[in-house]
């Protein structure tokens, strides 16, 4: 038997083999899609009303979504990390659980709590007159649902990563609380909080289930990007690539913005 | 001594895995039908029947007509099609991708509301006041609920335009709308669900037609199925269901 | 400006029980071994955390009082913290860390930054202004660490190892800038250090800590001449000369000479030696050693594995080796030697 010793930076062939492998099951499906697109006709099957409503609706509220992530989040990422309450691993697995549900799951449970007769729903439609699903707002609803685990775990992470002692230098030499916060622990976690915004939009942006579950499909209402190339999927295939496409150039541009920062860790 | 044992395990079950799946070609064991939404409580049904009786089983895979043709236009292993209405069937016929077309049942439209009626749904004027769900228009059942509101001169706005006929029910059983516009037998015999009829001189009916998908290796046993859908026992069922005979 | 604390802390099987008190103008050094509490000890004095029993009084506030309830929070509390690895705030520049405390207390932007360049000037880092903490050096960092605990002029001054973070060469000028700060310092000073040197350079009086109380206090001289225990013996011990330098001679104040590396040092000056830096010979020794004495064996001591061997002056110096050294060079009380050290091994202070 004679022994052979292999430089390290050489790649073993079975390694090698199975990432081609891997990259050609990633980016088949992608090229496929970029084949099949009919280049041409692209502007104007993007200038159909239809098209116009799908876009203005999904960036109108993938970033409402993502605001209202944002505003949720932090302060929930902040309880995590750095409260004394009891019950922590109950509200971590909450904010998890949008991340592994299947989300026409979370759909459904959604319109258990807020729909015409749902839990809390019934009291709004009551007394209110408001019905959430159908509306834009149940769409936002259901795209900050599945949005918002990627917020908080991302800027959870930051916050306990980040060195709590620059906080108590800052008080020691006189920083009230909120000056310490807005001076010091948010600036520190910055590149986290981009990259967890960044994450949530592209979630929200992409959502389908729960939103074709709970908030319905209404062009200009309710029929966001990804609703509208299912609907369009059997009957007019070109119109389907073509918004297939816009989504995959919204994807690109959010792996472009995060480089390797998310991927990284995500701490500062 | 291990080393030989376990290589004559691996080849023993090999040999099995061949000889089983050599029984496919000749005698027919399965066959795969890709129906309409609206057809998945009385064809499970019909299938068990027709299992039971000539020992064939019964695959099916419920959806939207027009997205099992598009399906099957994609070579999709289908061995049979049953579609509700001719719009999906007619375009499959001419690029000869099925075969054997029959008619076997019709179908109407109803208007569904929740258990309680809490819209107080009488006819079809009051849809155009009520919360109101129905097919997206490209779909065969939307296909149908278009023309029928062109024929009772209705101009209705939904709330929400289903991707098929299955989920238009769903919302209704959920109380979210006040009411669907679903086929007759969506309707018929389903708690939770009221059907408000329809007057036949505007009402739609939609033919369901079955054929063999062309090139299937289950072609016989998939006509056998479609023959013993237009026999009594299946058009028995069908009727309970709510179905038309077909014309 | 004063401190007067007393404290008392159990956290598993620690406990700390500790009083000081430092007059305004004094530096209190407290002197002890990692995990003695010294680090705790500050914590509790800046209010970062609570003692278990104790009161802290600060210029006559009092800050902490355990047993009626009194608690006040650092921010509040007038003292300066110089922690051991600075912590510089990462995201902003050298001056606008500096500029951070007086802001905090409500001082706009212009005249924050304005303070804050007037003492980057007193501590020669006036360039550094607008640099990030990441681009500054050890001894930089040091300084702008110092400059931003002082611009608030706080009551009480406390300075966790601050050396601890330099490497020997940058060591000796920063601890000797650092003297002449605290020199000009209104307030009260504790420094937390595990490096006799530091307490002896900059401390007025020390305080020994071990295992959570204080073996033993006073000036650093006192210390050193008579250590209360093994552990304080080997601690300090530190040789100090006092004299007048000129072109790289000291001349020692109670006799004797000294060379020293610094040619430019000049006026009174302290001179520091460590025992372990002198080599003790039967023998003129011949080498590239600058500072040669003849002396007599005054006393041998062990000190744990070690020997102490003081001798008669000028100057009166203390050396230590092994008991093997002793045995081979047959030493005894009244036995002739010379000793020899390297001028580069001493550490010289402006006094």
């Amino acid at each position: 038997m004679s022994m052979t010793t292999t430089p390290r930076r050489v790649t073993p062939v079975p390694i090698g083999v199975l990432a081609a492998i891997g990259i050609g099951f990633l980016a088949i499906p992608l090229v496929g899609l970029l084949l099949t697109t009919p280049w041409t006709r692209l502007p104007s099957l993007l200038a159909s009303p239809v098209a116009i409503d799908a876009l203005r609706l999904s960036l109108v509220t993938s970033l409402t979504a993502t605001a209202i992530a944002i505003l949720i989040g932090v302060p929930l990422a902040w309880v995590l990390a750095r409260a004394q309450v009891r019950g922590r691993t109950v509200i971590r697995a909450l904010v998890t659980l949008p991340l592994v549900l299947p989300p026409v799951v979370g759909g459904v449970a959604l319109l258990l709590a807020f729909g015409r007769r749902g839990l809390i729903g019934q009291y709004l439609y009551d007394w209110f007159g408001v019905q959430l699903p159908f509306s834009t707002a149940g769409v936002i609803m259901a795209e900050a649902f599945v949005a918002m685990p990627f917020l908080v775990i991302t800027v959870e992470g930051a916050l306990r990563s980040a060195d709590p002692r620059f906080e108590e230098a800052a008080a020691t030499l006189g920083a009230k609380r909120w000056t310490v916060l807005r001076r010091i622990t948010l600036p520190l976690i910055g590149p986290a909080l981009l990259a967890g915004t960044i994450l949530a939009w592209a979630r929200a942006l992409g959502e389908f289930g729960a939103t074709i579950t709970f908030a319905g499909n209404l062009p200009g209402v309710t029929q966001t990007l990804p609703l509208a190339v299912y609907a369009a999927l059997d009957t007019d295939r070109e119109a389907a690539i073509a918004l297939s496409v816009v989504l995959l150039a919204a994807s690109l541009a959010v792996l472009l913005l995060l480089r390797d920062r998310y991927l990284r860790g995500g701490a500062s | 001594m291990r080393r030989t044992r376990a290589a004559l395990a691996v080849a023993v079950a090999s040999l099995s895995i061949v000889v089983s799946s050599c029984g496919s070609d000749g005698a027919a064991s399965s066959v795969t039908v890709g129906a309409a939404a609206s057809l998945t409580d009385v064809l499970t049904r019909i299938g068990s029947d027709f299992t039971d009786e000539t020992g064939i089983a019964i695959t099916f895979s419920f959806a939207a007509s027009s997205a099992i043709a598009e399906q099957i236009r994609s070579g999709a292993p289908l061995d049979a099609f049953a579609s509700a209405g001719t719009t999906s069937m007619g375009p499959l016929v001419s690029e000869q991708l099925v075969t054997g077309v029959t008619d076997f049942a019709t179908n109407s439209l109803t208007i569904a509301v929740p258990a309680g009626n809490p819209g107080g749904v009488t006819g079809l004027s009051d849809l155009e006041r009520v919360s109101l769900v129905i097919c997206q228009e490209q779909v065969p059942c939307g296909v149908a609920t278009t023309s029928l509101l062109e024929r009772a001169a209705l101009t209705v706005s939904p709330v929400s335009l289903e991707p098929d006929v299955r989920s238009v029910l769903g919302k209704v059983i959920a109380d979210e709308v006040d009411a669907g516009i679903v086929y007759i037998t969506d309707a018929t015999g389903r708690p939770g669900v009221e059907a408000v009829p329809i007057p036949d001189d505007v009402n739609v009916s939609t033919t369901y037609q079955a054929a063999v998908v062309a090139g299937s290796d289950q072609a016989i046993a998939a006509a056998e199925f479609i023959t013993y859908l237009r026999g009594p026992q299946a058009q028995q069922l069908l009727r309970s269901a709510g179905f038309g005979a077909a014309p | 400006m004063t401190l007067s604390a007393r404290l008392e802390l159990t956290r598993g099987d620690f406990a700390l029980a500790l009083e000081l008190d430092v007059a305004g103008g004094q530096t209190l050094g407290l002197l002890g071994p990692n995990g003695s509490g010294k680090s705790t000890t500050l914590r509790c004095l800046a209010g970062l955390e609570s003692p278990q029993s104790g009161v802290i009084d600060i210029s006559g506030t009092v800050v902490e009082d355990t047993s009626r309830g009194i608690a006040v929070p650092p921010e509040t509390r007038s003292v300066g913290y110089v922690f051991q690895d600075y912590l510089l705030f990462p995201h902003m520049s050298v001056i606008d860390n500096v500029a951070f405390g007086l802001r905090s207390r409500g001082a706009s932007k212009r005249e924050a930054q304005e303070s804050a360049l007037r003492w980057l000037e007193r501590l020669d880092i006036a360039e550094l202004a607008s640099r990030k903490p990441g681009q500054l050096s050890g001894g930089q960092a040091q300084r702008v660490a110092l400059a931003r605990a002082l611009i608030t002029e706080p009551d009480l001054l406390l300075l966790d190892e601050p050396l601890a973070a330099l490497d020997a060469g940058t060591r000796a000028s920063v601890r000797s800038l650092l003297r002449r700060h605290l020199a000009d310092y209104a307030g009260a000073v504790v420094l937390v250090t595990h490096d006799p040197m530091d307490a002896m350079v900059l401390a007025d009086r020390v305080v020994v800590l071990e295992g959570g109380h204080a073996v033993q206090a006073g000036t650093p001289a006192d210390v050193a001449r008579r250590p209360a225990s093994t552990y304080v013996a080997q601690l300090v011990g530190v040789n100090m000369l006092r004299g007048d330098a000129v072109n790289g001679v000291v001349a020692l104040t109670d006799g004797g000479d000294v060379r020293i590396a610094d040619l430019d040092m000049s006026g009174p000056v302290i001179v520091a030696l460590r025992p372990e830096a002198i080599s003790v010979h039967l023998h003129h020794p011949e080498g590239s050693a600058r500072n040669v004495w003849q002396s007599r064996v005054h006393s041998l001591e062990a000190r744990g594995d070690l020997v102490r061997v003081e001798v008669d002056g000028p100057p009166a110096l203390a050396a230590v080796i092994t008991p093997a050294a002793v045995a081979d060079l047959r030493l005894h009380e009244g036995a002739d030697v010379w000793l020899s050290a390297k001028a580069t091994d001493l550490d010289v202070y402006p006094a």
